[in-house]
């Protein structure tokens, strides 16, 4: 088992940070009337976490126990049938699922398991809760239809279904379906907070861990915890004992884009802008999300440009990403940026040294 | 389905009211209703306005007023966004619940009972043109025998036949005085304690959407306690602390783009909702004494693009960088126009 799960807390006393949202979450379900909630934050922050977590403590160990099914739906839409296919976990008392990934049809899926939920209501005895949940991921990529037939089903089914809705940006849910929750923020966890899980990891394995060893790949992490477990672990793989002057390796995606970044400060021309087409392909084609992509590149030209530029550069890459959210081929967009780019840079160049 | 349990609804739900004459700060549409229930005869009816004003209580309220748990059932048909499978499916419903006669208008248990059904379209405005067209001729071939109530948020996305059938009622948010007495009401019954301070800040951050107001009460009362003071209700609201926005907004004033840079990862690693970071840097710039209107047209403008950016789903840290970068330039008077762009 990969570090990032085998040191997930499972419960919530055990949460190494965002350990007050754990204990409000905790006083949260001790009443039977919790509120829908929506979880939002960066990736890699402990949503997933927590959110297992809070399971746990509504419905015991039970919640642990979950199955993985490829369901399929049949719905009935008047004149036809749409078939659909979707993973979901789930426990006797929860459902999980990421609608969006059945596209534009996301919310037959949302709306055919709310029913089905609320129709096999669990009796409210003693010592159980009389309310089943629904976990839905990524609600930040469902599309407006869903998010609209969300609404009253939320309302109507509340007794007996409650919905814990997970996202990064929670700009991408309609301020109707945010107007029904808790909206809960989990930040990324700081430096000193990801070097004290590390350290904590380290000791559970019996590592040596150099002075300021943590602290370096902290910092690398870009302030995400899951992130900084993987690269911890890459090291123990790469080399142990672990020296002071150890390497961090980065993602091999992210050395990628920054040889790209190279290559077009080196070169504006036709030619190079067609070899960083086949890279940009290579990069997507590994299922590098676009739009990291594209964040990744500005990145590495913003470190490396004058200050009159930065502002132009970073201008164009919001244009282009948000053409490239209207648009259906996301390799177009990248390519007009760097494009874009190159013409800038060369116009600076000539306008600098003629 | 079980008998619901009063005791396992969230708050929003346990405080809907539950008669017509309860809904607070609409008292038009109250009035006609309640008129309605004398006469046992009412218009189509087209309910819109922003969310959390009353709208589907109002709706459900007067069916349930007048015919009785009885008969609700067999009179009134709710639909909404959820049940849309295409308008064949919508008229096939509605034909069917329709066609069923109903006796003549007798009042039953104490309930008037008018000789009509009720069809309750709830989020109509995420119906399409097509859909809305075809409603048209149901309407007409049942008017004897049903009232429609639509409900929606934004009525121009209602088509004019449909909207010029119905009588309108547009629901206003809700004034900070009735929304305060609401809350007090919900916090006298669950034995809570504001004070004045938090009494104003919720009505404030809830901007007239009661809903908001509840839930945020009823999550501040479960996390802090009976006692909630105002800092609690900001910390469930979702507002950004507004040392955050200041923080960004001197950035941008300083004309660093490094340093703007790195206020604007800050606010997404803290996972600041964007769109909020807007709307509260826009209270910035429109209050700000010290900046000429021009530098603040400029950059509204680029709040505003922004804005429809996100909306169409674009990257939150790109477009909060875009606009930092446009307000720098504009704050700090630096060339509007891009001298390399070809
Ligand atoms: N509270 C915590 N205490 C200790 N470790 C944690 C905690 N939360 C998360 N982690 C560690 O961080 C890793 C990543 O967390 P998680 O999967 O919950 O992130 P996430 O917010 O769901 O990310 P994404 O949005 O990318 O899905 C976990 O595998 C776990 O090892
Ligand atoms: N005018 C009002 N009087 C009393 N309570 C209200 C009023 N408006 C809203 N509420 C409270 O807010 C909750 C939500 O109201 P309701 O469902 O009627 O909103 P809506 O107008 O239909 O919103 P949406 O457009 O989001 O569907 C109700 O359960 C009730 O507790
Ligand atoms: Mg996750
Ligand atoms: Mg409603």
């Amino acid at each position: 088992m990969l570090w990032v799960d085998k040191y997930r807390p499972k419960t919530l006393d055990q949460a190494m940070v965002h350990q007050d949202i754990a204990l409000n979450l905790k006083k949260l379900v001790a009443e039977q009337d919790c509120p829908h909630l929506l979880f939002y934050g960066p990736s890699g922050s402990g949503k997933k976490t927590l959110i297992m977590a809070l399971l746990r403590q509504i419905f015991g160990p039970s919640a642990e126990k979950v199955k993985v099914e490829n369901r399929n739906w049949k719905i009935d839409a008047g004149n036809r049938t749409i078939d659909l296919e979707l993973t979901t976990l789930s426990s006797t008392n929860h459902v999980e699922l990421s609608p969006s990934d059945v596209g534009f049809q996301d919310r037959y899926i949302v709306q055919e398991i709310i029913k089905e939920m609320a129709k096999n209501r669990p009796i409210d005895t003693k010592g159980k809760k009389g309310y089943k949940v629904l976990v839905l991921n990524e609600v930040d990529k469902l599309s407006r239809e869903a998010q609209h037939s969300l609404r009253r089903t939320m309302e109507k089914y509340s007794a007996s279904c409650r919905l814990i809705l997970c996202c990064n940006s929670s700009s991408k849910v309609t301020e109707a379906i945010r107007s029904r929750c808790l909206n809960i923020r989990i930040n990324a966890p700081s430096e000193e907070q990801i070097i004290k899980v590390l350290e904590f990891i380290g000791k559970k394995e019996g590592l040596q861990l150099p002075s300021g060893f943590a602290a370096r790949i902290a910092e690398k992490s870009n302030r995400s915890l899951r992130r900084a477990i993987l690269s911890f672990e890459t090291c123990r793989v790469q080399q142990y004992p672990f020296t002071s002057k150890q390497a961090i390796p980065p993602m091999d995606w992210e050395e990628y884009i920054s040889e790209i970044a190279t290559d077009i400060m080196k070169e504006q021309s036709p030619k190079r802008l067609f070899q960083v087409r086949g890279k940009v392909y290579e990069l997507l084609v590994n299922c590098i999300p676009p739009e990291i992509v594209l964040k990744r590149l500005l990145h590495e030209l913003l470190k490396k440009l004058d200050a009159e530029l930065k502002h132009e550069v970073c201008h164009w890459a919001a244009y282009y990403e948000h053409r490239m959210r209207l648009g259906q081929k996301a390799i177009f967009h990248i390519e007009a940026f760097v494009a874009k780019f190159m013409s800038i840079y060369k116009a600076f160049l000539i306008a600098t040294f003629g | 389905m079980a008998p619901v349990l009063q005791s396992s609804q969230p708050w929003v739900e346990k405080y809907r009211p539950k008669q017509v004459k309860d809904v607070a700060h609409q008292d038009e549409v109250v009035r006609v209703l309640t008129n309605t229930l004398e006469t046992a005869n009412c218009p189509h009816m087209l309910f819109y306005g922003p969310p959390g004003t009353g709208k589907t209580t109002t709706a459900l309220a007067i069916a349930h007023q007048l015919f009785g748990p009885e008969l609700y059932k067999s009179r009134v048909l709710e639909l909404n966004a959820s049940d849309d499978r295409g308008i064949n499916v919508v008229r096939t419903k509605i034909k069917d619940f329709a066609a069923v006669a109903v006796g003549s208008g007798q009042r039953q248990g104490g309930y008037p009972c008018p000789p009509f059904k009720i069809i309750i379209l709830d989020e109509a405005d995420s119906m399409t043109e097509d859909a809305q067209n075809a409603l048209r001729r149901t309407m007409e071939t049942y008017s004897k025998v049903t009232r429609f109530f639509f409900i929606c948020n934004y009525i121009s996305r209602i088509i004019e036949p449909l909207a010029s059938r119905c009588a309108k009622f547009r629901f206003k948010p809700l004034s900070e005085e009735i929304m305060s007495s609401r809350i007090l009401h919900i916090c006298d019954q669950e034995g809570l304690n504001l004070d004045s301070e938090a009494l104003s800040t919720l009505s404030s951050i809830s901007q007239g959407d009661l809903r908001r107001a509840i839930t945020y009460l009823q999550g501040a009362a479960r996390l802090f306690g009976s006692s909630i003071c105002s800092k609690d209700l900001i910390s469930v609201s979702g507002v950004i602390p507004q040392e955050v926005v200041d923080a960004l907004y001197a950035a941008c004033k300083s004309g660093n783009f490094d340093l703007a840079n790195k206020e604007v990862n800050t606010v997404i690693a803290e996972g600041y909702p964007v769109s909020q970071m807007l709307s509260q840097l826009f209270d910035v710039v429109v209050e700000a004494d010290d900046i000429p209107d021009e530098q603040k047209a400029r950059i509204c403008k680029c709040l505003a693009e922004a804005d429809k950016r996100l909306v169409d789903g674009a990257d939150e840290y790109l477009q909060l960088l875009d606009v930092a970068s446009n307000s720098m330039r504009a704050l700090c008077n630096m060339p509007q126009e891009f001298s390399f762009e070809s």
